[in-house]
């Protein structure tokens, strides 16, 4: 091997420097460049000539400057201590690096992503003599007190176990078993690495059959996730994308949650950080950040970082999926994320497609969406991994490019609307341009836990859209020539979104939403259009249905009520029963019917 | 051009011509010892001294960016010398009252400052976990912005606006007025000016001179017949000094920077003579990163005692806010502050547009314990409502105002009150935030109780005072 004082800095711009004596570099390999070690990855390689992507800032870095080489790809850590983290795009932890210098983030920095000194207490669950197999658990630790932590034998690791410790306390580069392999023993312990660009392998993917539940109405009940699915959100600044994203890090009922904040602001982050411990899992009770990992990337951070970013955190999700779990995995924003892209691809010139993004593009977006799916893992458990990424598209057209790929490997779309967001109708999701491809799938789920789910929906979608086509008429003539039945539907749909469709994320009752009080909330609703409907058509003016007063009442229930007072909502109903009982007799049998 | 002031010890290579002068880039061949971003001086023929910076290094040649511009240059005359460090800018808190250049040097005919602090420029990132929530409402006095789109400090909060409306009268009434509600003192200003006219700096100068803040203001001019390539380092120099004084004097400071879209045109320009591949309408692709390299220098940091809150005036061309400058902006910022030509043109001033308006750090600003309790759910159910003036206005104009209903009419009074009573007010106009709740309560009765879905029972029992229901 050649000596390493001979590999040399040769160029500098920006993030891509170039090098001279790498003849024996590999691809992806991890450099640490100029005096300071700034983090690199080797990108190019031409005769003994490297590019190298930088993932830290580059000021006064000068030709000449030492090239380090470390043999080894860049690979995320993984073992307990990841939950509760915050990390930056290449496995940094913030928190770390606050303790270490101030609280800026200097070039040069290294501190590694698990605290090594910290000892777990592992639990055996196989004993000496046991055959052990890649993927399959070789004990226990509690990582938080939420999630129990599988220590997992490695992909490709398959042998007999020839000693393993007793339960206690160890550091994660403690020796916990020896294996024999056939390639001789090896020693297992809780510190495992993986190459960050490699996706982790599986047994086999199975179909999509349960909803990711969010607590948010419009997604949950209208255009489902399933767990194992992909979902995007497109929008332009100022509809909501960021919001929307922190409602589902926090009331989605995945076990693991990863937030990668991928060239955002950072007061976001700070945020998360500032909301995440306090709040409760509406399940468990427990703090959400005890499920939780966050990958901070913010837009002011390094580039080449932001590019990498997205796959340190996939790759922690997988790690936790193979524990058999379900993950969802929320990038926001994956424009941010595809501008990286562009940027490193015109820095190594190359050709540019589309708005000047690479050709590997919709590739790179393929490959990352395909990470998700419900799958059984090679220790033969079920897991899942979810996707939502935001999209921001440029100008809030839907026809750029990262928009119009992304909608190609995705499967549920929640198109966010300016004009929504502006009379700050929130979430901002369009019900006439959003769509979900899992409807189907998690019907049967739907239907067992919320029985007439099904039409719910449908009469839900069908009278909000005749809804849109009637404003064209109202655009043109105004509401007054509209006759009352077709009034009733305006009326009915302004219920459905005042009513319904819109959630207050920051109200204590409205937050989250339980499937059940969804269904309860949305029936109402309409028994009072199935009814309303049949009043009118027998007489009675819509007047009469506006001034019930369930009306008011119906509208504020969705705060009124929590999840746990679906009582207080069935005496609503009833009483809206009485109500237009009340109303059809007095149209059959009052003086005024012939009115 | 002036001798450098702050010109470091003489020391590194000299350099006598040049390969190549393109547009504001220089390329030295032969260069050894020189870092990516070094600080270059270059020589001209008269004799006067400006100042570059390294973009591209390799073995061979250095990429310089001239920031007082090329014209004049020759390569074979030209002379440059490296200084051997990145771009850095003494900073003190003697520089308060003081008027300087676009690249932090005295304009003001006083003395270069003394200061062995030398920072660097383009700063360093905030660690995420660092920061602190911004949460402390400030009240500008201004209603449109308090009532609707408040402000807290340590947010970013450009204007969008358009050629000839009035975002520097709007940003010298935030300067003279803005301030915590139980606090007395206002803010510590640092003004970058990027391209603008003369006598729009002139302006703002007489302001601060004015309301008597110029002595807590710094002010670094790169006008309009400054080289426009001076102009990529102003917003840095400002920031740094910013920072300075919020994180190391522990002050409270609103910097000011106008104008952006002159800011991204010279970005573009300097990418262009690069060769760079452009992305949408010339702009370079890294449009995003660098103008977040300079936003997200606002906020908070836990432990420190001061803060920086940012505004940015940006004149969106041809008022189209899908623009690249105003749309990249949008998505970097803490919201926006919309100004729109129609209400200038009605005559209503401030002209804050009510919809596309919106400041993303007001949700934790502003309520109970903050301003007042029923603040959201009023700013909330004034936007809502003003959304559907919005719906009978364009219907108002197809079928006349007549032939509306009665309800609709209402609205119609409503958005008219809206604008002439809450958006509209005095340029000298101060009004204390209770003040502007009240007005938004007094507009919002003009509804009858049932269109107010947002607002609780017990919130309208307090505060609204209107017809219960139409006739």
């Amino acid at each position: 091997m050649m000596p390493v004082g001979n590999s040399l800095v040769s160029g500098v711009s920006g993030p891509t420097v170039t090098a001279i004596g790498m003849a024996e570099a590999q691809m992806y390999e991890v450099v640490e460049v100029g005096e300071l070690g700034l983090i690199g990855e080797v990108v190019r390689l031409l005769g003994d000539r490297a590019t190298i992507q930088v993932y830290e800032d580059t000021t006064m870095l000068k030709p000449g400057a030492p090239v380090r080489r470390t043999g080894a790809p860049l690979s995320v850590w993984l073992g307990p201590g990841l939950l509760g983290g915050i990390y930056d795009g290449i496995q940094r932890p913030l928190p770390g690096l606050l303790a270490h210098s101030d609280a800026w983030i200097r070039p040069g920095e290294k501190i590694d992503p698990l605290d090594l000194r910290k000892k777990w207490n592992f639990t055996p669950l196989l004993r000496a003599g046991d055959t052990l197999s890649a993927g399959q658990m070789l004990g226990e630790v509690a990582e938080t007190g939420l999630v129990k932590h599988l220590v997992m034998a490695p992909p490709g690791l398959t042998g007999v176990i020839r000693s393993v410790v007793a339960q206690g306390a160890y550091t994660l580069e403690d020796s916990l078993a020896v294996v024999t392999t056939a390639a001789g023993p090896r020693e297992l312990r809780m510190l495992q690495k993986w190459p960050v660009r490699v996706a982790r392998p599986i047994r086999e993917r199975l179909r999509i059959t349960e909803p990711l539940l969010t607590g948010q109405r419009i997604i949950d009940a209208l255009f489902p996730l399933g767990k194992g699915g992909t979902a995007v959100i497109p929008g332009g600044f100022g509809t909501g994308k960021t919001i929307t994203q922190h409602q589902l890090a926090k009331w989605s009922d995945a076990e693991i949650i990863l937030f990668i904040g991928c060239g955002e602001r950072g007061n976001e982050m700070t945020e998360v950080l500032r909301d995440f411990p306090e709040l409760q899992d509406p399940r468990s009770g427990r703090p959400l950040m005890e499920r939780t990992i966050l990958i901070a990337n913010t837009s002011n951070m390094p580039v080449a970082a932001r590019e990498v970013s997205i796959y340190t955190g996939i790759n922690l999700a997988e790690y936790y999926r193979d524990m058999g779990k379900s993950v969802a995995v929320l990038a926001d924003s994956t424009s941010r994320w595809a501008e990286a892209l562009r940027e490193l691809a015109a820095r190594l010139e190359e050709m540019p497609a589309e708005e000047g993004f690479p050709a590997s593009l919709p590739t790179r977006l393929a490959q990352f969406y395909e990470r998700a799916g419900a799958v059984t893992t090679l220790g033969g458990a079920r897991g899942s991994i979810s996707i939502v990424g935001a999209v921001s598209p440029p100008g809030g057209d839907f026809a750029e490019p990262v928009t119009q790929h992304t909608r190609r490997f995705t499967r549920c779309f929640w198109a966010l609307d300016t004009e929504l967001a502006n009379a700050r109708h929130y979430p901002s999701i369009h019900w006439l341009h959003s769509y979900s491809e899992y409807v189907e799938d998690v019907s049967a789920w739907w239907e067992q836990k919320a029985p007439g789910y099904r039409a719910l929906r449908n009469e839900t979608l069908a009278l909000l859209q005749r809804e849109e086509r009637l404003q064209q008429i109202i655009k043109l003539v105004g509401p007054d020539v509209l006759p009352d039945s077709q009034r009733l539907i305006v009326f009915i749909a302004d219920l459905l979104k005042d009513g319904f469709l819109t959630q207050n994320a920051f109200d204590e009752k409205d937050m989250f939403c339980s499937p059940e009080r969804q269904v309860a909330l949305l029936r109402l609703i309409l028994t009072l259009y199935r009814r309303g409907k049949e009043l009118i058509e027998a007489g009675t003016p819509l007047a009469k249905l506006r001034s019930l007063t369930s009306v008011p009442r119906l509208l504020r229930a969705k705060s009124t009520f929590s999840d746990a007072q679906m009582d207080g909502l069935a005496q609503l109903e009833r009483e809206l029963a009485k109500e237009l009982d009340e109303l059809a007799h007095a149209q059959a049998h009052g003086p005024g019917s012939q009115a | 051009m002036k001798r450098l002031d702050f010109t470091v010890e003489d020391h590194g290579l000299q350099y006598t011509g040049a390969s190549r002068i393109e547009g504001p880039l220089v390329f030295i061949e032969r260069v050894q010892d020189v870092g990516y971003d070094e600080v270059v001086e270059i020589l001209d023929p008269a004799g006067h001294l400006r100042l570059g910076r390294v973009l591209e290094i390799s073995q061979t040649h250095a990429v310089v960016q001239v920031l007082e511009g090329t014209s004049g240059l020759a390569t074979r005359s030209l002379r440059a010398r490296f200084l051997g460090e990145s771009f850095r800018l003494p900073v003190s808190q003697n520089m308060l009252g003081r008027i300087f250049d676009g690249l932090g040097r005295p304009a003001d005919g006083g003395a270069a400052p003394l200061s062995s602090d030398l920072r660097d420029v383009n700063g360093l990132p905030i660690n995420p976990v660092a920061r602190r929530y911004p949460r402390e409402f400030i009240q500008t006095g201004i209603s449109a912005i308090d009532g609707m789109n408040a402000l807290v400090r340590g947010q970013k909060l450009p204007i969008f606006s358009g050629n000839g409306l009035p975002h520097d009268r709007l940003a010298a009434q935030i300067i003279r007025q803005a301030r915590l509600v139980n606090e007395t003192a206002g803010f510590v200003i640092v003004f970058a000016a990027m391209g603008i006219k003369h006598d729009v700096a002139e302006f703002h100068i007489r302001n601060l001179r004015e309301s008597g803040a110029l002595a807590h203001a710094v002010m670094f001019l790169s006008l309009a017949d400054a080289p426009s390539v001076e102009r990529l380092l102003t917003p840095r120099v400002a920031l740094t000094m910013a920072e300075h004084l919020a994180f190391a004097c522990g002050q409270h400071v609103l910097v000011l920077m106008t104008d952006m879209t002159n800011y991204c045109e010279s970005l573009r320009e300097v990418g262009s003579a690069r060769g760079e591949i452009p992305g949408r309408k010339g702009y370079p692709g890294y449009l995003y990163s660098d103008l977040a390299s300079l936003y997200e220098r606002a906020g908070r940091i836990e432990g420190a005692a001061g803060s920086i809150t940012q505004t940015a005036i940006l004149t969106m061309p041809a008022d189209d806010i899908s623009h690249p400058v105003p749309d990249l902006t949008g998505y970097i910022t803490e919201g926006q502050i919309v100004l729109d030509r129609e209400l200038f043109q009605r005559g209503i001033y401030p002209p804050i547009a009510g919809l596309p308006s919106l400041s993303r750090l007001m949700k934790d600003g502003v309520g109970a314990g903050y301003t007042r309790a029923d603040h959201p759910a009023l700013a909330s159910q004034l936007f809502a409502c003003y959304a559907y003036v919005k719906r009978v206005r364009g219907l108002a104009d197809v079928i006349g105002e007549e032939d509306l209903s009665p309800l609709d009419k209402r609205y119609l009074q409503f958005g008219e009150a809206l604008e002439q009573r809450l958006l509209r007010q005095g340029e000298h106009e101060n009004r204390p935030i209770a003040l502007t709740l009240d007005i938004g309560w007094e507009v919002l009765s003009l509804l009858p109780r049932d269109e107010l879905h947002r607002v609780s029972d017990a919130l309208a029992q307090q505060h609204y005072h209107g017809a219960e229901l139409l006739a």
